[in-house]
């Protein structure tokens, strides 16, 4: 046991402690984290799943603003209860264009993963104005400024270029146009040819009902959009994970 | 500890040789029992990265020699309640919903069932109790947009109201009058849709309307304000309104008109979150037993 007896070596210097506590957190992480970045397990391919159009971006950013995170998960777990309830468990190739995720870690309200779809858009703005409205047991707070507060799309290009810079793929193409594909998408009359070749899917409609952009347009456009990208019917979950 | 023990511990336990201000510091081993906890651990997270997917490779992790995969779980979870109800699914997929509540058994079981389904789905618009609120029906009075039997509801649930989801979805569109008629035409005809529904009017005012409803509105409401559920169309006549029945509300009503949406909730049209042919049936009897059923 002589080489265990040298720890005072370590426990009287403490710069070689701290570069020997160095490589011991380094080990770990190798271990855990760096497999992450190579394993092909790790996000599998799905069809369908694009990156976030200007208006749902920008509610996204509201969404975050706002903390909605805090009593909203985005994450069904893969088990019974949570995938009878709320749809198929979510996979990790549905985060991939989160820039911070929105997993959550709580629920005070219900998962918000699969929420795209479920209810109307009268429904969804009638909700976040008064909560109560239409669900009297409910203790979420109510959000009705959001329909108040009309936006410009003043530093979209920004937002996107930097949700470029972490990895999203969004081309050049769709940051020079993200002012218009951002303004249009509430607009069913106008052009909107572009934004859905860029961004298959999207939804075009006046969100909140009202005329102009407002923070409900884009927070609604961003949760109709939650959880609806993926095309299961071309989905077979690999049994390995 | 009295001064005693003390005395005899530091004849018998040797110091670990530092000393600061005259203070030394024993060298006592840990207690055994804790020590071999400690080593149990160690060969226990051993043999876990064994028998589970632990250690990262090349291309994947090692599968582990239980072969544990969370979603087999999953899946096998919902296919073992699925397979202990199959009978009773299959069942109800099948059954002619008419003849639904002669069969207990499967009754109970599709009001049950159902019950939790508009739970996690429906209550949200329709309320916890389906008594619904302004511009979502209630759904425990004899009051239906689109019909009460049900099949009618059966239909509604899988196809949804006006919505772009499904083709099939019960679609009507009511006219906005605002730029159509007057505004005297226009207050007419609220007057007489308060006259029909019993309410104080002023009965010339809904004279005028009385023609104005005929020409444009009687199509989906009816002649008499009865309604329509193969449009959706409301009836007028009864204290049950939607949107409101008083004066500014109906006021607001013609000149803008409603378009209340339902999502379609077949599995067809939201793969992987959807509602499969038996949970329908199940939603559908649960509904239709509330109360209103016709």
């Amino acid at each position: 046991m002589a080489f265990l007896d040298r720890h005072k070596v370590l426990e009287k210097n403490a710069t070689l402690l701290l570069a020997a506590s160095f490589v011991v957190v380094t080990v770990g992480g190798i271990v855990e984290i760096a497999p992450l970045f190579y394993l092909e397990n790790t996000i599998e391919k799905v069809e369908g799943m694009r990156p976030y159009s200007p208006l749902e971006l920008t509610g996204r950013e509201i969404y975050i603003r706002e903390g909605c995170y805090v009593c909203h998960s985005q994450m069904i777990r893969p088990m019974r209860d949570e995938v009878e309830r709320y749809g198929h468990y979510s996979l990790a190739a549905e985060s991939m264009y989160d820039h911070p995720f929105q997993w959550g870690s709580k629920r005070t309200g219900p998962d918000l993963a699969r929420v795209g779809g479920r209810y109307s858009d009268e429904w969804l703005v009638a909700h976040l104005t008064d909560p109560q409205s239409v669900v009297p047991e409910s203790v979420m707070p109510p959000y009705g400024y959001l329909t108040q507060r009309l936006i410009e799309p003043t530093y979209i290009e920004d937002l996107l270029s930097t949700h470029a810079m972490v990895g999203v793929p969004y081309t050049e193409e769709m940051i020079a146009s993200a002012s218009a594909d951002f303004m249009v998408q509430i607009d069913p009359f106008g052009d909107f040819d572009g934004l859905l070749e860029r961004y298959p899917n999207a939804q075009v409609r006046n969100f909140d009902g009202q005329p102009g952009v407002s923070e409900m347009d884009a927070m609604v456009a961003y949760l109709q959009m939650l959880g609806t990208l993926v095309d299961f019917s071309t989905f077979t979950p690999d049994a390995s994970r | 500890m009295s001064k005693k023990q003390d005395n005899k511990k530091q004849d018998e336990v040797e110091t670990t040789g530092h000393s600061w201000d005259g203070i030394e510091e024993f060298n006592n081993p840990l207690p055994k029992w804790w020590v071999w906890c400690l080593y149990a651990t160690i060969v226990w997270a051993i043999l876990y990265t064994i028998a589970y997917p632990a250690w990262p490779m090349i291309k994947g992790a090692t599968p582990g020699l239980l072969g544990y995969s969370t979603r087999a779980e999953v899946a096998e979870d919902i296919a073992a309640v699925d397979a202990a109800n199959a009978e009773l699914i299959a069942k109800l997929a099948a059954v002619d919903l008419t003849t639904i509540t002669d069969d207990a058994e499967l009754h109970g079981f599709a009001v049950n069932g159902g019950g939790a389904i508009f739970r996690a789905n429906c209550s949200q618009c329709h309320g916890s109790g389906a008594a619904g609120t302004t511009g979502f029906p209630n759904l425990l009075d004899d009051d239906w947009l689109w019909g009460g039997t049900i099949e009618d509801i059966v239909y509604t649930v899988t196809h949804g109201v006006r919505n772009e989801q499904s083709l099939d979805s019960r679609y009507s569109e009511m006219t906005a009058f605002d730029e159509i008629l007057t505004d005297e035409e226009i207050t007419g005809v609220v007057n007489h849709v308060l006259a029909i529904s019993g309410q104080d009017h002023d009965p010339a005012a809904a004279e005028l309307g009385a023609t104005v409803f005929y020409d444009n509105c009687a199509a989906c409401h009816g002649d008499a304000g009865e309604g329509m559920d193969a449009l959706g169309a409301p009836t007028l006549t009864d204290a049950i309104w939607l949107y409101g029945g008083d004066e500014a509300t109906i006021t607001e009503t013609v000149r803008y008109a409603r378009f209340g949406v339902m999502p379609a909730w077949s599995a067809e049209y939201r793969v992987g979150s959807g509602l499969d042919q038996a949970e329908i049936n199940a939603v559908a009897a649960y509904v239709h037993q509330l109360g209103g059923g016709e």
